[in-house]
């Protein structure tokens, strides 16, 4: 059986999507952009998944389909406390959460 | 299909980059759409055309309408810049570092090594060429429970979200 065909391509792409992902959760400031980010992450590790489906079986399909279920129960109950926050704060800026801050 | 994958890789890329440099947070969502639609193209071409389907469906779908929701909800001003301190450049310059070493063993690693696994790895199931059973197999059968408890999950999730977001319960 032979290497399926793109999958360096793939590991190499889920990498970077995910380093940008990283790079925007480290560098930005706006909760919902960080949120988006944390999405952004999740889509990458999904292509790592799917690239080595095609080596291992769809049971790597399978795991896509948890990830997504996930991703989507976190945005609800994510966006939800964004709105408590911002109810409570007036602002989403990660700056002005500092309640815990010694 | 080289050259198709090759399209969809550098628009993920550059829309996920414009999607952590724009401002304004509805752009950045429209930008993480188009990422999200790249991904789906690359998913099509590694031979997974139902996941791509659910991508689309779920993510840029129903995932993307809720941020955008939330976003114009809240009615968020456009602050003049909401970069992080000197701390998290640093931690950012770490993150390129890392990336670059890992691509470099990706790179190492390919062509030969996978060469070898893939020659090891037992044989797959023929593809029953029905597209939904290649999932659904799996997913009814050696991961029922796991399927079973993303329910729980749901429900908790639901509950949490209203529990949250609701003025007075």
């Amino acid at each position: 059986m032979e290497t399926p065909a793109l999958l360096g391509p793939s590991l190499a792409l889920s990498g970077i999507l995910f380093s940008i992902g990283v790079l925007g959760v480290l560098l930005r400031r706006n909760a919902i952009i960080l949120f988006m980010c944390i999405e952004l992450m999740l889509n990458a590790v999904n292509l790592a998944f799917i690239a080595f489906a095609r080596l291992h079986g769809s049971s790597g399909h399978v795991i896509v389909f948890f990830v997504m279920t996930v991703a989507a129960a976190e945005a609800a109950v994510g966006l939800a406390i964004m709105l408590a926050l911002f109810r409570h704060n007036q602002s989403l800026d990660l700056q002005d959460i500092n309640l815990l801050h010694g | 299909m080289e050259t198709l994958f090759y399209l969809f890789a550098t628009g993920a890329v550059i829309s996920a980059a414009m999607c952590i440099l724009r401002r304004n947070p509805i752009s950045a969502a429209m930008w993480l759409v188009a990422t999200m639609f790249s991904l789906a193209g690359i998913f099509l071409l590694l031979q997974a055309p139902f996941i791509a389907a659910i991508q689309v469906l779920v993510y840029a779908g129903a995932v993307m309408v809720l941020f955008l929701f939330v976003i114009m909800l809240l009615n968020l001003d456009v602050p003049s810049s909401d970069l992080r301190g000197p701390m998290s450049v640093a931690g950012a310059i770490a993150v390129v570092g890392l990336l670059g070493v890992e691509l470099g063993a990706l790179w190492a690693y390919t062509p030969e090594r996978l060469a070898a696994e893939a020659a090891q790895a037992a044989t797959l199931p023929a593809a029953s060429g029905n597209v939904v059973l290649d999932v659904a197999g799996p997913l009814f059968g050696a991961y029922l429970i796991p399927f079973e408890v993303t329910s729980v999950l749901l429900l908790a999730a639901i509950v949490g979200a209203v529990v949250l977001a609701k003025r007075r319960i």
